[in-house]
């Protein structure tokens, strides 16, 4: 990485940083919580944005920035008074930097930021600033000292005669200034002759040290512009009495024909007079002043240079995100606690069979182990995890597009912010839960009137929130819209034949159909929601986590979307059954419910095949047993259970098994290191015992049935 | 001698630019992260010339300012602020709070050059 | 045990020779991770016939190799006798189930005679035969007994 993107790569990511103390800022202040630190630290962190952009000519995050400071600005000094709508107008900006900043990061080229325009429009409305005033502020600064470099527009400029008197007066010093260093600069602009009148100088009794009473008189010829020689007393301009003349061009010819008493031009300028050496004061420093060669490479007045911008001259590398630790280092240390669990597991069993009194030394020191084992495997998924606080930031700019796109006025909550999950989980979860969140703020919320009108406030109220339950990670998302429309639902799912006309099916169940694939609520698609996904695309993303997703809803009050997910993508919430005498995993997150087989629901369909109705739904028996090749194909109406198992394909059958063990998170092994893979099998894992279980991927047993009976597909380690 | 440059930002951005630049131009820098700590680290660095931003957590930029001049070994230490504006407000503002001169950001190396050379000794 | 003399050191083979249905067989030491009594395995489904199933070897999934079934030889239930052999050729480790580990040689490569050209099952895993005290002591190319892991999803 060059220096450039280097340089560029911090500021992205201290925009992160900042763009995450804005909005907490305004959180802070939409809480009624700000105090004037709140307001100075939102200040701030737009103002970093703008000044780090500009050091990169992002040009339109820049123009942003800068309206946004403004308000942020007028906020401050208390000439705007925080209401319901400024914070709205602020969080939008703040979400439309974000965006900004995402784009310049990601390489998107720079547009003019034509979708800024209204708010930008609505931002000076706050300030009640006009409309051409602010940016065109800001262009000027832009490179301040070479903007006058075309001013003659020839090639190579003319050398110009300037005659500076310069005079300063006592607060000159006071500001931290020196004469010496301004005649140094100013020398170096090209040949100057520079005098200085001692007249003013009291006797050295009557002085005073920090008062001024030398000036000068410089004759300077340059090639600078008048601008470039005004730079040089920039900084003085009020604390010296300073006048530039310009007394002759080029056309006057070689020489300084004006003033001929002057010495030849090679003589170096210096701070001539003696007298100037004695006095003390700081006006007469000895500090030569260099001759005009000495640094006019440096001089900003020098030939013309062109202004490049860092970041424009190169295309931008966009700025990935980091973790500074291999990531392989860390799952081997997961892996390796995940042993730890198993052995100490495996020790307790032991230990167990062995009939090891309780309350013994070694039951209590093995329970010691046990404690200490679930922290070092706690601590070591830490490393992992991540709070969720940036998704959810990122899920409240969501829901507040949502709600201007669909004209709907929205209050967003986060709770639980805080809650780490994996970091892998919480990168796949964006996606889904922007949908959701869209779907919320779409079809969950009514429109103002209706919201009125049912005796609620206009405004709706998204509530997002995330916390740790018994090991796993609970993120709702809650509306207090209008809730389902079971009766529509219901009518939709049988017209697209989704459910039988009879079907038997509870409140929960009517809610649910709506994660069924090819179900859309939308009588109208929206460009919000539509996009042609549907709630069953969120439901295979949540599983293809390991998690799984559920809706609760009350007419009139709204709904509860509820994710439940594992802490991290190495273990596995799984059903330990046992068919054919083999115990093996079988994920929750695929499982609808769990019952005995109803005999006399279940019907022979051709000859080999056999369905079990379930709710008025048909649904095929898939012998687990014989798929798997553990045995022969049973009567599925003997003794035995079914769990009712949805694919990520949303096909729905039933697997036919013995016996429900257990529910528990297991670690997740691969087969593939040594082994290669096997058909219906996603992977193994380790037992109490020390024995390996099969996890079984239903989606490729149902699928694997379909196809036609237990045919090998594929046979590992057969290389015959 | 090196020129010895105390620059005080809370931008991390705007540090490391500061940095790449004068270490550049062949400037001793020693950078801090605000006001507080650019106060903290003013002995030890024993600046010719101190660059500070304006607004910053802790201690601004008008903070650092006073403290410097209270201090009666830096009390003529050249102090450059850092500006997005360029406003004869701005500039009048930061001369009244004993401001040497100012750096308009986004600043050039020749810029920034320029402006350290016309306040100090280089 | 060896007549063999030290300066044919760079011809000598270090082997592990072990039992199987009566017969003696033998790999090089190198191949060998480590030697384990038989604990039960794990059903693969859809694995071939000699694929016993997979253990748990320390936290690693190991499939285990009868080695009776693969070279067509009878194959008795394991028993806790019987011991896994578990080897690394290039990459996967797999465990092969053998009847008993009984010696470990020192074979120089003069000492290796070809196999006679018998066309008997199992022949194509021997890479050669060894005599040692009128035993005979067939040499296992274990590449061939455990196949790559690209074989595999073939």
């Amino acid at each position: 990485m060059s220096k450039t993107d280097e340089l560029r790569a911090t500021f992205f990511q201290e925009s992160e940083d900042l763009l995450e103390q804005l909005t907490d800022g305004l959180d802070e202040m939409s809480g009624g919580e700000a105090d004037s630190e709140t307001v100075n630290s939102v200040f701030r962190a737009v103002h970093s944005i703008k000044g780090g952009a500009g050091a990169f000519a992002l040009d339109a995050v820049v123009r942003f920035a800068h309206r946004f400071e403004n308000v942020l600005d007028a906020l401050r000094s208390g000439e705007l008074a925080v209401n319901g709508q400024v914070l709205d107008v602020l969080m939008r900006s703040s979400d439309h930097l974000t965006v900004l900043l995402e784009q310049a990061r990601d390489g998107v080229p720079d547009d003019g930021d034509p979708a800024g325009e209204p708010l930008l429009a609505e931002l000076m409305a706050l300030t009640g600033a006009e409309a051409d005033e602010g940016p065109s502020e800001a262009e000027v600064n832009f490179q301040p000292m070479t903007l006058d470099l075309g001013d003659f527009g020839a090639s190579a400029p003319a050398e110009m005669q300037f005659r500076v008197d310069f005079q300063p007066q006592d607060d000159l010093f006071k500001s931290g200034n020196e004469p010496v260093f301004l005649l140094r600069e100013l020398c170096a602009l090209g040949e100057a002759q520079v005098d200085c009148n001692t007249s003013a100088l009291p006797e050295f009794d009557a002085l005073d040290t920090e008062a001024s009473y030398l000036s000068w008189k410089v004759e300077l010829r340059t090639e600078a512009s008048e601008t470039a020689v005004r730079e040089v007393f920039e900084f003085v301009d009020g604390l010296c009495v300073l006048g530039i003349e310009e007394v002759g061009g080029d056309s006057a010819g070689g020489g300084l024909p004006d003033l001929p008493d002057l010495p030849s031009a090679d003589t170096p300028p210096s701070s001539e007079p003696a007298a100037a050496d004695d006095a003390a004061t700081k006006a007469a420093a000895p500090a030569p002043v260099p001759g005009p060669a000495a640094s006019s490479a440096a001089t900003p007045a020098g030939p013309p240079q062109k202004v490049e911008p860092p970041a424009k001259s190169q295309p931008p590398q966009p700025v990935a995100s980091t973790i500074r630790v291999d990531l392989h280092r860390i799952d081997r240390m997961i892996n390796l606690v995940g042993e730890l669990v198993i052995n100490q597991a495996m020790l307790t069993q032991a230990v167990k069979r062995d009939g090891i009194a309780q309350g013994s030394d070694i039951d209590v020191g093995l329970e010691e182990l046990r404690t200490l084992t679930r922290q070092i495997q706690d601590s070591v998924m830490a490393i992992r995890a991540q709070p969720v606080k940036a998704l959810f930031q990122r899920m409240s700019r969501i829901a507040r597009e949502a709600g201007a796109d669909t004209g709907k006025t929205l209050r967003m909550v986060t709770e639980g912010a805080a809650t780490e999950i994996d970091k892998t989980v919480i990168e796949k979860l964006a996606d889904p839960l922007t949908h959701m969140i869209r779907n919320a703020v779409d079809h969950g919320l009514e429109n103002a009137e209706d919201r009125l009108a049912s005796g609620k406030s206009a405004e709706g109220t998204i509530r997002l929130s995330a916390a740790h339950l018994s090991g796993r990670v609970v993120i709702e998302i809650t509306d207090d819209g209008a809730g389902i429309n079971r009766d529509r639902v219901r009518s939709i799912a049988e017209k697209k034949g989704l459910i039988p006309p009879d079907a038997q099916l509870t409140a929960n169940d009517i809610d649910n159909l709506i994660f069924q694939p090819g179900f859309s609520t939308a009588s109208q698609l929206t460009a919000l929601s539509g996009r042609g996904v549907g709630m069953d695309v969120v439901k295979r993303s949540i599983q293809s986590l390991g998690g799984r997703v559920s809706i609760a809803s009350e007419p009139g009050k709204g709904s509860t979307f509820s994710i439940v997910l594992p802490l991290t993508l190495a273990v596995l919430d799984g059903m330990v059954i046992e068919v054919g005498g083999q115990t093996v995993v079988v994920p929750i997150s695929a499982i609808i419910e769990t019952m005995r087989v109803p005999t006399e629901q279940v019907f022979q369909l051709g000859t080999q095949n056999a369905v079990v109705r379930i709710r008025g739904s048909y649904v095929p028996i898939v012998d687990v047993g014989a798929v798997m090749g553990y045995r022969p194909a049973v009567d599925p109406t003997g003794d035995h259970v079914i769990l009712l198992v949805e694919t990520a394909d949303g096909v729905r059958a039933a697997l036919l098994i013995d016996v429900i063990h257990d529910q528990r998170q297991v670690v997740i092994k691969g087969l593939e290191d040594n082994y290669g893979q096997v058909p219906g099998v996603a992977a193994a894992t380790i037992l109490g015992d020390g024995r390996i279980a099969l996890i079984l991927d239903p989606s490729a047993i149902v699928g694997h049935n379909g196809a036609g009976g237990a045919a090998v597909l594929t046979t590992p380690l057969a290389a015959e | 001698m090196t020129l010895k440059v105390l620059a005080i930002d809370d931008s991390r951005t705007m540090r490391d630019l500061l940095q790449v630049s004068l270490t550049e131009s062949g400037f001793d820098i020693t950078l801090a992260e605000d006001g507080i700590d650019g106060l903290d680290k003013l002995e030890a660095a024993q600046p010719d010339v101190v660059i500070t931003d304006i607004n910053m957590p802790r201690l601004d930029g008008f903070g650092v300012i006073e403290a410097v001049r209270a201090k009666a070994d830096y009390r003529a230490t050249p102090i450059l602020v850092l500006t997005t504006e360029s406003s004869p407000a701005m500039k009048a503002r930061a001369r009244d709070a004993g401001a040497t001169g100012w750096i308009v950001k986004p600043f050039d190396d020749v810029a920034l050059a320029s402006a350290i050379r016309r306040v100090s000794a280089v | 045990m060896t007549d063999q003399t030290e300066n044919d050191a760079e011809d000598v083979n270090e082997l592990i020779a072990f039992r199987i249905a009566e017969q003696d067989f033998c790999f090089n030491i190198m191949s060998v991770r480590e030697i384990r009594g038989w604990t039960p395995a794990t059903v693969i489904p859809h694995a071939p016939s000699y694929v016993r199933g997979v253990i748990n070897l320390r936290g690693a999934v190991v499939p285990i190799v009868d080695l009776a079934a693969r070279l067509g030889l009878e194959v008795p239930e394991p028993t806790a006798r019987n011991v896994i052999i578990i080897t690394q050729v290039d990459g996967p480790i797999v465990g092969l189930l053998v009847d008993a580990v009984s010696d470990i040689l020192s074979v120089s490569e003069k000492e290796v005679q070809a196999t006679p050209d018998v066309a008997s099952n199992g022949s194509e895993f021997l890479s050669g035969i060894i005599t040692r005290e009128d035993r005979m002591i067939r040499l296992l190319n274990l590449g061939a007994i455990v196949p790559e892991k690209a074989g595999v999803a073939a």
